[in-house]
């Protein structure tokens, strides 16, 4: 029981620390409200990237299998909301830059594997909605999910490193490092390479 | 240990052509086909506002964009040419008016305009500076600052005639 709680005392830490530290982000003061919450929205993608592998790994204490892949679902979704609130409010505040990052002619080395992260991100969650419909078998199905997660998380984690923003250092290394170890751990624990059965 | 081995008479000819090239090379700016046009940097002219009127300073300052403006081929330096530069900056996001201004070349072919600090936006520290009158073709400058506690930051042009 007092080992449940720590998991998911650190857990709540580690997903509210990096937002935390981002609002006393001296660079606040000199944005519109709009820019803010397009940067706060892409904070919150990455704290969503580490409940992804955790949820699909059933690694959180307490979580009937089912009600972590609910959670996994849903979780998905407000990944794709941040993602659409993220590149939306960087459209408002300046739609020249946000062109070129999707046209990838943009100045920036970050913004193409951004764009990278959110077009795999589209896909991965359309393949979870459409997963019934599509008729794969499940272990093909799953390898095309979690290759396209993977993309996801290694082009965010890219992305949100080359960024300087209103992320605190720290707290940014340390979510992306927990974000890319979830993963890894979730793809060998499920053993996502093996097809053949 | 392998070695080309020179004689005396071949160091000198080989030093001697060294010397010589290296001395033209200083002379090569002066040649009509030396300095190369600078050209534009990727997103250089995003939220560019054509015709920002020129200002003895942007806003409150406290940083300085720095820069020179030549004549490509010869490198010959242009006065009096108008240099635009937007950023955003403490005082101002990058599509507002007011983080906009531009200025003057002086006999040297150098600007140097007052601003207020420039910080990170859209992921870099970055400043915009843009030629477009019509003596020469337009170019559109993106530089980015080694570090986001910079006080100041250059941009070199070298003009194309059209």
């Amino acid at each position: 029981m007092l080992r449940r709680i720590a998991i998911w005392a650190v857990l709540i830490a580690v997903l509210l620390v990096p937002i935390i530290a981002a609002a006393f982000s001296p660079y606040l003061a000199w944005r519109q409200p709009v820019y803010i919450l397009a940067g706060f929205a892409g904070i919150i993608g990455m704290c969503l990237l580490l409940m992804q592998p955790l949820l699909a790994g059933r690694w959180l204490p307490g979580l009937k299998p089912v009600t972590s892949r609910h959670w996994h679902k849903k979780c998905g979704l407000a990944l794709v909301a941040a993602i659409l609130i993220h590149v939306g409010g960087l459209w408002i505040t300046s739609p020249p830059d946000v062109l070129d990052a999707l046209l990838f002619v943009s100045a920036t080395p970050f913004s193409a594997w951004g764009v990278f992260a959110m077009w795999s991100g589209f896909a991965a969650a359309m393949m979870g909605v459409l997963r019934k419909r599509l008729r794969l078998r499940f272990r093909i199905w799953r390898l095309g999910h979690t290759g396209l997660a993977g993309v996801t998380i290694l082009g965010s984690v890219v992305h949100a490193m080359l960024i300087e923003g209103t992320m605190e250092i720290m707290t940014k290394t340390i979510l992306c490092v927990l974000v890319v170890v979830a993963s890894v751990l979730t793809l060998a624990k499920m053993r996502v390479w093996e097809i053949g059965r | 240990m392998s070695g080309v081995l020179f004689s005396r008479r071949s160091l000198m000819v080989v030093g001697g052509a060294a010397l010589a090239s290296g001395a033209t090379g200083l002379i090569v700016p002066a040649q009509a086909s030396g300095l190369a046009p600078t050209p534009s940097m990727r997103g250089g002219s995003n939220n560019y506002r054509a015709g920002a009127p020129i200002v003895d300073r942007i806003g409150g300052g406290g940083f300085w964009m720095t820069g020179t403006v030549r004549r490509a081929g010869d490198g010959t330096p242009l006065p009096g040419q108008r240099i635009q530069i937007w950023a955003h900056t403490t005082e101002g996001h990058e599509r507002d008016p007011q983080s906009h201004g531009a200025t003057l070349t002086d006999a040297n072919g150098e600007f140097r305009l007052e601003m207020p600090q420039i910080v990170p936006a859209f992921g870099q520290p970055h400043g915009h500076l843009a030629y477009d009158s019509d003596e020469f073709a337009p170019v559109f400058l993106r530089p980015v600052m080694s570090s986001a506690k910079d006080k100041t930051l250059a941009a070199h042009f070298v003009l194309q005639p059209v």
